[in-house]
């Protein structure tokens, strides 16, 4: 093993039922770098940090750690653990209902000298831990009092405290607004000038260029290449990532003020609030126009999307749909009124994960008509057959487990669950989160194309550049409460400064 | 494709391993039969025995299974739902089965009467009456559990042990006896074959029917699996789950009715005493999750034939009624054992392991 590597894959293959993840994968990290593992939807990303940390049982190619004589195959967690390789997810493995502290020293508590757990110690050590690292909370608190931002913080925390030698952040950032980001980048590097090899996974190729050194990329389970930072710009990393040159981003133009909406309202909104997460707010969609809302996360974005939808029920206002007052106490009102809600949190309210591709994209419709009128086999077939061309799902089978499928993939699936029942109004909370570029692209073609086509879409976002190409106007959500609305002069700029309001200027 | 259809396609539909379960407590009775001599199928044979009261009737081991094994089956059903949308389950079915039989029985006497011959109320008064009680009851665990938010253990514990009370209540603290032909009739003989048999495949057909051909199959697994992203998607998750302890009670109710009938009277302390744990055991030894999701119907229904054979068995072999729980332990652990994570991990990893030896495709 060459000096200052920690760790290398060599040939490593993975086979899934009917599916070839990884095949001879190679990925070298050095000790003191930030390497970002770059790759679309069902590259294999997520597949080879499992083959890393033990999860997954690969079944060929060898992994060497710096120190360990011999190849090193892990079986659980645990065993990565042991040989210094520490996971922080995107979602957060911790225990909500114990506090920060006993989170941090879970499985490793320090003792006392009648072997009883050293409460005062370990209190002690996390508050240090935490204040070494600028995160300011109180560790004997439970860790649910806290943001899910913090909640990573505390899992990166036990992760370093455990003497790692390899950190993977898988999608750390998902869920991180910029201050938050920036914490954890200033956090990143102190850990790489520690030495620590650090692998990133990420989504977000601006936080590549401004933490990373170096870059492999994957494709279709193929190692495609390894190149450092200052060799691969922007333009090349998303053409190595998609096996292609694009310019798809581009080619969105300014161009969709012109199929500019009707003077028609589809949706009319007065007052309408949600007691405890959204002030009221008045709000108008006219039919074929995307209009965007802004704001940091929980600034109340999603809940002025759920307040009209339905899915918290409005506690205050009026609701007009189509020029009817319309009344929505649960979800499937609004869908009779030809609403329809793709959730942020894919997992928790998107997905049902032991169903089946074709039973998830159904689901709405089916909802729709009602239990006693059941969709015919073929019926159902014919329309999934015809989403998942649409949308270009990658799925062994319609009648694959949904949570076999990658991140992206099942987005689309979602999507297509909803582009089924034919809405006239379109809620997308952060559609294109944790989904690669190309795909991103396609979603914004498809708002745009909806919108042409007279459905008017409520469109919500963490990257303000993505609904600057799509939307024509945006609502600002400040704490709560819809402070500003913007229809000119779009641009990230004048974004960003009603975001963060009159006394803060973020250039 | 052709040559893996039958063999892959129980495996895939998860119904093999039940199914082998079952095959297996077979065996053993064909062993026992050729150990002691016997004819190898004695379990199998069926033979047309004379009786006085109900004429010429089928007669056999694998009959007495069917027909013992009606009321778990019947349970099995309901249960099955209940776990798979509430990932709980209901522990008061047997204590409302006991119910429902002395309200039915309350209602065909007449309240303080403890032994009649002549109904007080038509028969189908009675019956459908006790089988109401069961959907009120399943009404009652159904609003606890999918609208005030209770634990299913929890919501079903009050009726597990108030309901047997509630139903000595109802029957002046008597045991009521129908002494009229008419009542046995669930308990005894339709031609030939056994009432309950015969009950059981109603229930078993119409459920199946309901299933397939309405959508709640998908919305109760829905409903089970991610209750929030269910209801964003358009279903009323409280109410499918309410639905589901209805029918669960509905069942309970049908189950009384037999199992009083059997015995022509209510006799609270013992109808359906420790059957709820049956019908959850069948639930699982049918391969499904007591965690809810995904059901396999017809699982569970071999689950509950798969129990009341070992009981069967046992008794067969000689083993004492006292000691024969024992030795059901013993079985249950074994299928429960050979459907476990590891176990499947490891016949799967073999199955690759010889597949690639013989260097053939998957």
């Amino acid at each position: 093993m060459e000096e200052n590597v920690v760790l290398t894959a060599r040939g490593i293959t993975m086979t899934f039922p009917g599916v070839r993840a990884l095949e001879n994968v190679d990925f070298t990290l050095r000790r003191g770098e930030i390497h970002a593992l770059m790759g679309e939807n069902g590259a294999g990303k997520s597949t080879l940090i499992k083959c890393l940390t033990g999860i997954n049982d690969f079944e060929a190619g060898e992994i060497h750690i710096a120190g360990i004589d011999g190849p090193v195959k892990n079986h659980s967690t645990r065993d990565a653990q042991s040989v210094g390789i520490s996971t922080v997810y995107q979602e957060v493995n911790l225990c909500p209902n114990l506090s920060v502290a006993e989170n941090l020293f879970i499985g490793r508590e320090p003792m006392t000298a009648f072997h009883t757990i050293d409460r005062k110690a370990y209190n002690k050590r996390s508050q240090k831990i935490m204040d070494d690292l600028g995160i300011s909370v109180d560790v004997t608190q439970n860790l649910e009092n806290y943001s899910l931002a913090i909640q990573q913080m505390v899992a990166i925390a036990r992760a370093v405290d455990m003497d790692c030698k390899v950190l993977i952040l898988d999608e750390p950032t998902s869920s991180l607004d910029d201050e938050e980001v920036e914490k954890l980048f200033v956090l990143m590097r102190r850990l790489r000038d520690q030495g620590v090899g650090i692998i990133f996974v990420t989504h977000f190729l601006e936080q590549v260029y401004t933490v990373c050194d170096r870059i492999t990329v994957l494709r279709d389970g193929h190692f495609v290449g390894e190149y450092p930072i200052a060799e691969l710009p922007r333009v090349k990393l998303v053409a190595a990532m998609m096996g292609k040159n694009l310019d798809d981003l581009e080619e969105i133009g300014k161009d969709h003020t012109d199929n500019a909406a009707s003077k028609e309202l589809e949706i009319s909104a007065r007052g309408l609030s949600h007691t405890g997460t959204v002030k009221p707010f008045d709000l108008d969609i006219h039919k074929g126009e995307v209009v965007g809302v802004a704001g940091l996360l929980g600034s109340g974005r999603s809940e002025l999307a759920r307040a009209i939808y339905g899915a918290d029920k409005a506690s205050t206002g009026t609701l007009q749909v189509d020029g009817k007052t319309a009344k929505i106490n649960q979800p499937i009102d609004a869908m009779h009124l030809g609403m329809g809600m793709l959730p942020d949190d894919r997992k928790a309210e998107g997905i049902i994960g032991d169903l089946s591709v074709r039973e998830n994209m159904i689901l709405a419709l089916q909802a729709k008509q009602g239990m006693f009128k059941p969709l015919s086999r073929a019926k159902q077939e014919e329309l999934v057959d015809e989403y998942i061309k649409l949308l270009q799902v990658k799925t062994a089978g319609k009648e694959t487990l949904i949570k076999q499928l990658s991140g992206g993939n099942q987005q689309k699936v979602i999507l297509g669950r909803w582009l089924i029942t034919q809405p006239d109004f379109l809620i997308l909370d952060e559609p294109t989160r944790g989904i690669d570029v190309g795909t991103k692209a396609e979603i914004q073609k498809l708002i745009l194309k909806l919108a042409a086509e007279g459905k008017s879409i409520l469109f919500i976002s963490s990257e303000i550049s993505e609904m600057l190409r799509t939307c024509s106007r945006m609502a600002i959500m400040r704490d709560g409460e819809k402070v500003d609305e913007l229809d000119h002069d779009l641009t990230q700029e004048s974004v960003m400064k009603a975001i963060a309001g009159g006394e803060q200027n973020n250039d | 494709m052709t040559k893996k259809s039958l063999w892959r396609r129980l495996a895939d539909s998860g119904l093999l391993l039940p199914i082998v379960s079952l095959l297996l407590v077979m065996a053993v009775n064909i062993v026992f039969d050729i150990v002691s001599g016997n004819n190898p199928f004695n379990f199998f044979m069926v033979t047309l025995q004379h009786t006085t009261s109900n004429g010429n009737v089928l007669y056999g081991r694998i009959i007495d299974v069917l027909n013992r094994g009606s009321e778990a089956a019947i349970l099995a059903i309901g249960m099955t739902l209940v776990v798979s949308s509430s990932a709980g389950t209901d522990i008061s079915v047997g204590s409302v089965m006991s119910l429902c039989a002395s309200f039915c029985c309350m209602l065909l006497a007449g309240y303080g009467v403890s032994s009649t011959s002549t109904l007080a109320v038509p028969l189908i008064v009675g019956v459908l009456g006790g089988i109401l009680m069961g959907a009120l009851c399943g009404t009652f665990n159904g609003t606890l559990v999918a609208y005030f938010g209770i634990q299913p253990m929890v919501a079903t514990l009050i009726l597990y042990s108030a309901a047997r009370a509630i139903g000595l209540l109802l029957c002046n603290d008597l045991i009521v006896y129908i002494r009229n032909g008419s009542f046995a009739f669930f308990g005894s003989f339709l031609g030939p074959i056994p009432t309950p048999i015969v009950i059981t495949a109603v229930c078993i057909v119409v459920m199946s029917l309901l299933l397939r051909k309405s959508a709640l199959g998908m919305y109760i697994q829905s409903v089970g699996i991610n209750p929030r992203a269910s209801r964003i998607s358009g279903l009323n998750s409280r109410r499918i789950i309410f639905i589901t302890y209805v029918i669960c009670g509905l069942f309970a109710g049908i189950a009384g009715i037999v199992a009083s009938s059997r015995i022509t009277s209510a006799d609270s302390n013992n109808i359906g005493l420790y059957l709820e744990m049956d019908a959850i055991l069948a639930v699982a030894l049918g391969g499904n999750s007591l965690g809810g999701g995904r059901f396999n119907l017809a699982g569970s229904i071999i689950g509950a034939y798969t129990i009341q054979a070992i009981t069967t068995t046992l008794y067969a072999l000689g083993v004492s009624t006292t000691q024969a729980p024992v030795f059901k332990a013993v079985i249950v652990i074994l299928i429960v054992a050979m459907q476990s994570e590891p176990v499947k991990s490891y016949m799967k990893k073999r199955r690759l392991a010889r597949t690639a030896k013989e260097g053939g495709a998957v």
